[in-house]
């Protein structure tokens, strides 16, 4: 008589998989997983094309710029070269500005501040490839986008620096800003939380019968909020007239992007399961962004709908200013990085077709560079934080259209007169 | 017009109105609303203005947010109240703070209506009430009818509102008036003042709340269901009870809270939430700070249990007119240095 079979007993033993890195602090930086195609490979559906018909995109790579700065293949998008050293200005000064004020809060003029350094091709072509009157529902780090439509820089070191002439009145922690007229939506500190609010302003738009789109933001960490999978299904359910992008910059704080479920597949292949377009792109090659940007929006403009482009970049920096990044991966990885650095990588590429030189380059940094401190004491000469605030006043505004009698019988407790 | 008709004609009313008016959510289009409220307005005005949701209340607010940032007055339904957790970082977080947060740039104008309370064998997950958590978010505003009169005016100041208002149903009274006498034969709004509903345009002001009963021994403090329940204790009590329905919790109406108490000098709060960190306590508070040298006994809270809400025990957990006449007797009580 034999024992009946019990299913699993001779199983081997389960295990648990906790994903890390290739690479930490000591090793040598690995990024021989990625899967990179050569620029100039991946083919270019017209916008009209069906999802069904192009769902190998995910999993491929828009690249336009190869090693050399030579402009490669259908996703070219063929910039005359003002636009292209716009572009490059924009970048650099985003650069410099950010080292600037990095320095600041090392010298304790700030609280806190972020860097989006060797991200800056992102925000900075979203913002000169879509319409002014578009809307950009931002993440920290794309303040590219306000640098490259010509925001005040000094408003924006107030807004650092919580001073008297902060534009948000020293409500907001520094670097989230918010500026309508520049289509830069109010940024929260809960990540993702806006991702959804792109879709519901296009689908206003959509209702009102409008032309404008919308632009959603979301670093590849964020993926796994639900924020992220409910914006994609109303995108999806509604046809919203939005552009959803991941930001994939390999770390969230000091998570890499396996923790957020880069193992198993692609952050634009997340798109298939919503039945929307998914692009891959590299995020540091500034003419793949404005292409696939251009590409999203047009499809967008033309009720096609929304589309999922995952920017493959790297975050060269720390997290804030409060990260030590060498603390969790080597801390030479990012000069390791195989896509490069987006401003390295334009400037080959204007100096290859012969509208840039090394000369006009350096002179540029040198003009920008004495804009950028010119800027910086014009807001120090308001205040940094501690020696400088908004009427506390502003404390109470806003809180409501109109005040409730809590604010006003509290901001008289601090003797301020209504 | 029961409480249902009213609400369904609010919407109706300022679909009619302002375009940039619109109603989704779960189940709200085509169907009319699990509870009937939005019943035949996709007919009425389109599917673009009344249409269904995903279930996913996140998404829901995120994308009546974003209409709102955009210059929408989007009127976007949770199905039940117990649901509005997984959207409750989108309120907090975002509705609440956008206009704050963005000097003004930015803000979210939207109407979040959602059923609410007990009284109907819902369990546990269709039955609390969560007004407390809202009224301590600064920013956002909280809204509970008690009567199909007071829910359309409301319901319409609420959509042209310019901050994010919670809108809270009270479905026990979709259907009829309940003063907690469960026992009894199911009453109906038919022929009750309030029940007189205007066809057409008109508000109840947000922050003003209503005396419901003018008495000189006791102040009785209650919103939704409890009004009616509070009625009840009243009769039972034989106190001399002066009741007052806040109408809305935020803005809260001090003004008539206070002299109300300075005036009767007890006062007894009522709701059907959990009692510990309750609104009553806030209420308590303040009507302890404002009103201390005139008050003639301890304030008295009645409220649900500290339990979460129980299926079978649904009439135990209630707050009931025996309970609410019981508190009235206890501040009408002398009290003495002894009894304390």
């Amino acid at each position: 008589m034999t024992k009946p079979a019990i299913p699993g007993a001779d199983a081997i033993a389960l295990s648990l998989h906790i994903p890390e890195p290739t690479a930490r602090p000591g090793d040598v930086a690995d990024f021989s997983h990625l899967r990179l195609d050569a620029a100039g490979t991946t083919r270019r559906p017209d916008i009209s094309a069906d999802e069904a018909d192009m769902r190998e995109l995910p999993y491929g790579l828009v690249r336009v710029l190869d090693d050399n700065g030579e402009a490669l293949g259908p996703w070219n998008p063929q910039l005359a070269p003002e636009v292209l050293r716009k572009g490059l200005r924009a970048m650099v000064q985003t650069r410099l500005f950010e080292d600037r004020l990095f320095r600041a809060h090392r010298q304790g003029k700030t609280s806190f501040f972020m860097k989006s350094t060797g991200e800056e091709a992102i925000g900075v072509a979203q913002s000169l490839a879509l319409a002014p009157d578009d809307m950009c529902f931002p993440t920290y780090r794309v303040q590219g986008w306000l640098i490259a439509r010509g925001y005040p820089i000094v408003d924006m070191i107030n807004q650092i620096y919580s001073n008297a002439r902060d534009p948000l009145k020293g409500r907001q922690l520094p670097i989230l800003y918010s500026a309508r007229d520049y289509g830069f939506y109010s940024l929260s500190g809960n990540v993702g939380s806006r991702f959804g609010h792109a879709v519901g302003w296009a689908m206003a738009s959509a209702y009102k019968g409008g032309h404008r789109i919308a632009l959603g933001y979301i670093g590849e960490g964020t993926t796994a909020e639900g924020d992220f999978h409910e914006a994609l299904t109303f995108a999806a359910v509604y046809r919203a007239p939005v552009v959803l992008v991941v930001t994939n910059n390999q770390w969230a704080i000091s998570s890499f992007s396996g923790i957020a479920g880069a193992e198993s597949t692609t952050f634009a292949a997340k798109a298939i399961g919503y039945g929307l377009p998914g692009l891959r792109v590299d995020g540091n090659d500034f003419l793949a962004v404005w292409a696939a940007t251009l590409w999203a929006a047009e499809r967008a403009r033309t009720n096609r709908g929304a589309t999922l482009i995952e920017f493959v970049t790297y975050r060269a920096s720390g997290h804030s200013t409060s990260d030590d990044p060498t603390k969790y991966r080597p801390a030479d990885e990012a000069a390791h990085w195989p896509l490069g650095d987006p401003i390295e990588r334009l400037k080959q590429h204007l100096i290859l077709i012969g509208e840039w030189t090394e000369e006009r380059h350096a002179q540029m940094e040198a003009e920008l560079s004495e804009i950028l401190r010119d800027a910086q004491r014009e807001a120090e000469a308001v205040g940094t934080l501690g020696t400088s605030k908004p009427d506390v006043a502003e404390m109470f505004e806003g809180v409501f259209k109109q005040p409730d009698w809590r604010v006003i019988e509290q901001r008289g407790e601090l003797g301020i007169q209504s | 017009m029961n409480m249902i008709q009213a609400l369904n004609s609010a919407l109706d009313t300022m679909l009619t109105r302002d375009p940039d008016v619109l109603v989704f959510g779960q189940d709200v289009g085509y169907f009319g609303g699990v509870f009937r409220v939005t019943d035949k307005l996709q007919q009425r005005h389109g599917l673009e203005r009344c249409f269904d949701a995903p279930i996913s209340e996140g998404g829901i607010i995120a994308t009546a947010i974003g209409m709102g940032a955009y210059g929408l007055r989007p009127v976007a339904e949770i199905q039940f109240a117990d649901y509005i957790l997984p959207a409750f970082d989108q309120l907090v977080s975002e509705a609440a703070r956008l206009r704050y947060r963005s000097n003004a740039e930015f803000w979210a104008p939207i109407t979040v209506r959602s059923p609410y309370g007990g009284g109907i064998f819902g369990g546990q997950t269709h039955s609390q009430s969560p007004e407390a958590i809202f009224a301590h978010i600064t920013g956002l505003k909280t809204v509970i009818p008690s009567t199909p009169y007071d829910a359309k005016g409301l319901l319409i100041a609420a959509i042209e509102d310019d901050d994010p208002v919670i809108f809270l149903e009270p479905k026990r009274l979709y259907n009829g008036p309940f003063d907690g006498r469960h026992d009894q034969a199911v009453a109906s709004w038919a022929g009750h003042p309030s029940a007189e509903v205007p066809e057409g345009h008109y508000t109840v002001p947000l922050g003003k709340a209503a005396v419901v009963r003018a008495g000189n021994e006791a102040t009785i403090l209650a919103y939704g269901t409890m009004v009616h329940v509070a009625r009840a204790g009243i009769e039972d009590s034989g106190v001399d009870a002066e009741l007052i329905d806040l109408r809305s919790i935020v803005p809260l109406d001090i003004d008539t809270i206070v002299a109300s108490v300075k005036k009767t000098g007890r006062c007894v709060i009522l709701h059907e939430a959990s009692r510990f960190g309750g609104f009553g306590g806030e209420l308590s508070a303040l009507v302890q700070e404002r009103c201390f040298y005139h008050l003639e006994a301890p304030i008295e809270r009645v409220a649900g249990w500290d339990t979460p809400y129980p299926h079978a025990f649904e009439w135990d957990y209630f707050p009931g007119p025996a309970r609410v006449a019981a508190a009235l007797r206890r501040v009408m009580a002398d009290v003495t240095v002894m009894d304390l």
